[in-house]
């Protein structure tokens, strides 16, 4: 971007022919030129364009680069449908104890009973929180959960003979579901919402039929409302012969104060770095353990662990099996960091998690009601969904206020999802901010929208006292230069 | 074209008498900045209310339905070269395709572009 201080060069840019960072020693073993060894269609044309830095240019790069993050651990992170959360770091000590750091996948399982045991424990905390009968601690992300759950759905209704390829999801559904469903090679359809955020009861009744596999619903909504009705809908739904998913992104409003077996969810996936406070995207790899009903238990990938005569075992000998979505066991270290999380918490931690979560949003959303002329009615669960319009100043939209957002030091909440919100921002506190943390912020947002009428330019053209001004996504989209060229 | 001959759906489309689908002002303006439309194929059939073209912008991506039931007899491969032409030309060079109504009649039930306005104004979205 032109006109702008650059807070750091590109490693490039600082490049000189010939610097090295570390010396080679000679090489002492025979070499082959590299087109002996390698086809020459797969051989570049030119030589990689590489940076050349001295070690101490690459270490201050990167240090400097890291000053630069922005983080849970450094600001409010107001992120909604991601539960950003405090990631206790005794989950990360513990992780690192040289017993769990230095462990192998392949020791034997009389080498590995402790961990084993663990991701035993792991599993019987999911199943008893979220009322289903078996789970699979394999899939890296809530996204490979939904596929994941997906394909053991089709494997259960293969193997009961019967063809099902479509998929209902809701149009206020995360984007990944019609993605996973395509991806499990079945039809994604939608079904409309109301006015209101909640899903078209006729709209859905009139789409159930012998072809539907399944229905994906977010519960809560990612409006952040609870559905009422949810276990009529379960009910229809197993009439028709159909089994009812739960996306579990939004678990943290219902841990420990609802079980989504009880409600009639065969099939849900939950996201351990959210509600369980693992680390997020880059501070990740994520986990998104799936959970099941008995029936469909033996569709669960392997390998799963089982206690047998008081020995954990990782049992291969499942026929009806989708095999494996991952190697070995799944994240593992995640997984324990999850597990130190449940046994800091408790059951009743849980519950307190929950009720904090939905007081936080709740709180917020009362305190942001009269900033927000078209502010949805009734209350909601862990996150609140604001609708910018008539709210801000002339020609000042909400990811004008959502850039603004970050000169005062706040992550920007989500914003243009769900879809079904004109203008929407989606900010969801989670259960560890303090009430002056959430003051803040709404007078920050109080200041923001006074100024987007006083000074609406100033708005717009947020945000000022970042390493980088706004970015121009849309040429960024249109056309993408994904490589440095001198 | 001039909207007073086009005629609208309530997912925001339009269809000119001839069958020429693009989107509106409002909805053009509502999504922001185009960055990419996926255009259906020439001679696919399609029934009223499917979805057949997809365009995205920086904030999400919307399907597009078919205003009426008919067959896709030609798309305007300018939009997708170049996608800022939707919002810069929402009612022109912004079309996406053009089809063969299968009961030309049907498009008559769709709203005028005046009663596209008011349901703009009576609708929450």
């Amino acid at each position: 971007m032109s006109g702008e201080k650059v807070v750091e060069p590109l490693s490039f840019e600082k490049s000189a022919p010939g610097r090295k960072g570390i010396p080679w020693p000679v090489c002492d073993v025979p070499t082959v030129p590299v087109d002996k060894n390698i086809p020459a269609g797969l051989l570049r044309e030119s030589p990689a364009l590489l940076p050349e830095l001295s070690e101490p240019q690459v270490v201050r790069h990167f240090t400097r680069l890291s000053h630069l993050n922005f983080s849970i651990d450094t600001n409010f992170y107001p992120l909604g449908s991601c539960t950003m959360k405090h990631n206790p770091k005794v989950n990360d000590r513990i992780v690192q104890i040289p017993d769990f750091a230095g462990l192998h996948p392949l020791r034997p399982h009389e080498l590995s009973q402790g961990i084993l045991e663990i991701l035993f424990e792991v599993e019987r905390w999911l199943s008893q929180l979220c009322g289903m009968d078996a789970f699979s601690l394999q899939p890296s992300a809530g996204a490979q959960g939904e596929l994941t759950g997906i394909l053991v759905a089709r494997a259960y209704h293969e193997h009961r003979g019967e063809n099902r390829p479509v998929v209902l999801i809701p149009d206020s559904a995360h984007g990944t579901n019609p993605a996973s469903v395509a991806l499990a090679g079945l039809t994604a359809v939608t079904v409309k919402s109301t006015p209101d955020g909640q899903v078209d009861l006729d709209d859905l009744y009139q789409k159930l039929n012998k072809e539907v596999a399944m229905v994906m619903m977010t519960i809560p909504s990612t409006l952040g409302l609870f559905e009422p009705r949810i276990q009529e809908i379960a009910k229809k739904i197993h009439e028709a012969g159909a089994l009812l998913y739960m996306d579990g992104a939004n678990l943290n409003a219902l841990v420990g104060l609802v079980r989504p077996g009880d409600l009639g969810v065969d099939v849900l996936h939950v996201n351990l770095h959210k509600t369980f406070a693992t680390p997020h995207g880059g501070g990740g790899p994520g986990a998104g353990p799936v959970g099941v009903k008995k029936a469909l238990e033996p569709f669960l990938p392997v390998p799963r662990v089982a206690l047998e005569n008081g020995v954990y075992r990782r049992k291969f000998d499942r026929a009806h099996s989708i095999g494996r979505v991952h190697g070995f066991q799944g994240n593992v270290g995640v997984l324990i960091r999850a597990y130190a999380y449940m046994r800091l918490q408790g059951a009743e931690g849980f519950r307190e998690i929950s009720e904090n979560a939905i007081l936080a949003a709740n709180y917020l959303k009362a305190k942001l009601t009269p900033l927000f002329p078209k502010m949805p009615l009734g209350a909601c669960m862990h996150e609140v969904v604001v609708s910018g319009e008539g709210a801000f100043g002339p020609g000042v939209r909400t990811l004008d206020v959502a850039k603004r957002l970050l000169d005062h030091g706040y992550y920007a909440p989500t914003i243009y999802f769900p879809l079904i919100v004109p203008e929407a921002l989606m900010i969801e506190p989670t259960e560890n901010e303090s009430k002056e943390t959430l003051d803040a912020f709404v007078e920050t947002v109080r200041a923001i929208i006074a100024e987007s009428k006083s000074d609406p330019d100033k708005v717009k053209t947020a945000p000022h006292t970042t390493p980088v001004r706004r970015l121009d996504e849309v040429r960024a989209a249109r056309e993408p230069r994904l490589r440095y060229r001198p | 074209m001039d909207p007073q001959q086009l005629r609208f759906t309530t997912s925001h489309e339009w269809i000119a008498p001839d069958g020429t689908v693009g989107i509106s002002d409002h909805a053009q303006h509502e999504i922001t900045d185009v960055v990419f439309v996926e255009l259906p194929k020439s001679g696919r059939a399609v029934k009223a209310q499917e979805p057949c073209a997809v365009v995205e912008s920086v904030k999400a991506a919307f399907d597009i339905y078919a205003p009426v039931a008919g067959t896709i007899a030609a798309v305007n491969e300018e939009t997708a070269k170049n996608p800022a032409l939707v919002n810069q030309h929402p009612y022109g060079a912004g079309w996406l395709y053009k089809m063969t109504m299968a009961s030309p009649a049907d498009r008559e039930k769709l709203m005028t572009h005046e009663g596209y306005q008011t349901f703009l104004k009576s609708a929450t979205h």
